[in-house]
């Protein structure tokens, strides 16, 4: 007989979870009625599975972003097999550092503005790029010739140091740079153009309290853009390119300013 | 191809929300499917012929920990015991009362008893697929899902008396 067989915590995790036999859930009923305690014990698990489940099903009903989409992701990867920085990754570490009572309040005050931050320099990007790429006469201020001295000049007033990427590789040459208004701050952007004469504008500025942050991919009136923060510094590739033409470029760039170390070792 | 999306797809609804109910950021919930969705199609064809649903789950979870695992390592003194204590990161600001106190209770359990809770009482996987998910025996997958239901009633309950003793 089943019945005879002692109730044991897993019996009232199924009874939670609805996953008991019938002769099982009669003999875990029979108990529940002898034992009101535990009986009402139960109900609030019960309530609170519920609750949970509620709180959390606006998520799965979500349109699923397209990004996510198997097909979006095959193709990226036959482009391109390097691994995104892993945004959660470091909000996990944020976590940690939220027990050991330190990083936790400052995290969630400085998430939001942020975020905001990283779009508006994103949108500044791609209005410095759309203005700028299309300039026949002056598209850059300092040209390539002088490099060393642009990169020097635009480091010195972007108050961190930079780099001009070489994408040889990805087909593109560096024509030259320039110093933009951001906000109130100074902003550097570099040009590159392809044989074609198609361009594309990498644009950085200081700012972001994060050390790093994953990319986020934005695409207005035909320019797409990837931003991301490393080191103290935010960066905005740009270009008129669908996004799985411009990922291989963004990575390529981020994996550089990895390789040639940290450009801003002694920062801050 | 078809045959992978045709797989993998359905699946992507629960994975955004276990990633969201841990992370509560929705971009970087979003980054976590993406590597697993990007791990799972790279790693099709080692794929045992066993359960997708929990296969999936399990490259999730352990990409999420491994992120743990790794900013730990970077950033040294934080014990390996930090790990199963860690809470998910903040509480969500527009949270007061109610229905979203429920998410307050879940972040202050530790990650192995977030996720069992999760896995079982949300994404609805059997205690065998939530063994091979967290990589425990099922008599632990009961256990652990036991004590995760217990302290989160402990947690409401005592949110709830002291709501009570402020209204006095």
């Amino acid at each position: 007989m089943t019945g005879e067989r002692p109730i044991g915590e897993d019996d009232l995790q199924a009874y939670v979870d609805e996953r008991l036999s019938p002769s099982r859930l009669e003999a875990v009923k029979a108990y529940l009625t002898d034992h009101p305690a535990t009986a009402e014990q139960v109900e609030r698990e019960i309530a609170h599975r519920d609750a949970l489940r509620m709180r959390l099903a606006f998520k799965a009903q979500e349109p699923i972003p397209s990004r996510l989409r198997i097909a979006n992701l095959v193709a990226a990867r036959r482009r391109s097999p390097l691994a995104r920085p892993a945004a959660y990754a470091a909000l996990a570490w944020l976590a940690i550092g939220g027990i050991l009572g330190t990083w936790g309040g400052v995290w969630w005050a400085s998430r939001q503005p942020m975020q905001a931050e990283a779009m508006s320099v994103a949108d500044n990007a791609i209005a410095a790029h759309r203005i700028y790429v299309g300039e026949r006469l002056h598209p850059v201020e300092v040209p390539a010739d002088q490099e060393a001295h642009l990169v020097q000049w635009l480091s010195r007033r972007v108050g961190k140091p930079l780099t001009a990427p070489n994408l040889n590789a990805q087909g593109y040459h560096l024509i030259g740079g320039r110093l933009l208004p951001d906000g109130g701050e100074a902003a550097a952007q570099f040009m590159y153009e392809d044989a074609g004469g198609s361009r594309l504008t990498l644009y950085a500025r200081s700012g972001g309290n994060e050390a790093q942050t994953s990319f986020r991919f934005e695409e207005k009136g035909g320019v797409s853009a990837f931003s991301w923060i490393d080191k103290g510094l935010s960066y905005v590739v740009s270009a008129k390119a669908d996004r799985t033409q411009l990922l291989p470029i963004a990575e390529a760039i981020y994996k550089q300013f990895e390789a040639t170390g940290d450009p801003a070792k002694g920062r801050l | 191809m078809d045959e992978i999306a045709s797989l993998l797809e359905p699946q992507i609804p629960g994975l955004r929300r276990y990633a969201w109910a841990l992370l509560r950021d929705c971009e970087a919930a979003d980054d976590l499917v993406q590597d697993t969705l990007e791990r799972a199609i790279s790693r099709w064809n080692q794929r045992r012929d066993g359960d997708l649903r929990a296969w999936l789950f399990a490259i999730q979870r352990n990409l999420f920990i491994n992120g743990l695992r790794r900013r730990k390592a970077r950033g040294t003194h934080v014990g390996e015991e930090a790990l199963n204590d860690v809470p998910a990161p903040g509480m969500s600001p527009e949270s007061h009362a109610g229905l979203h106190d429920v998410l307050k209770g879940l972040d202050a359990l530790p990650e192995e008893q977030r996720s069992i809770l999760l896995l079982v009482g949300v994404e609805d996987l059997s205690y065998e697929q939530a063994a091979r998910v967290l990589d425990i025996p099922l008599g632990t997958v009961m256990s652990r899902l036991s004590r995760a239901r217990a302290r989160l009633r402990e947690f409401m309950e005592a949110r709830r008396s002291t709501a009570l003793r402020r209204v006095k």
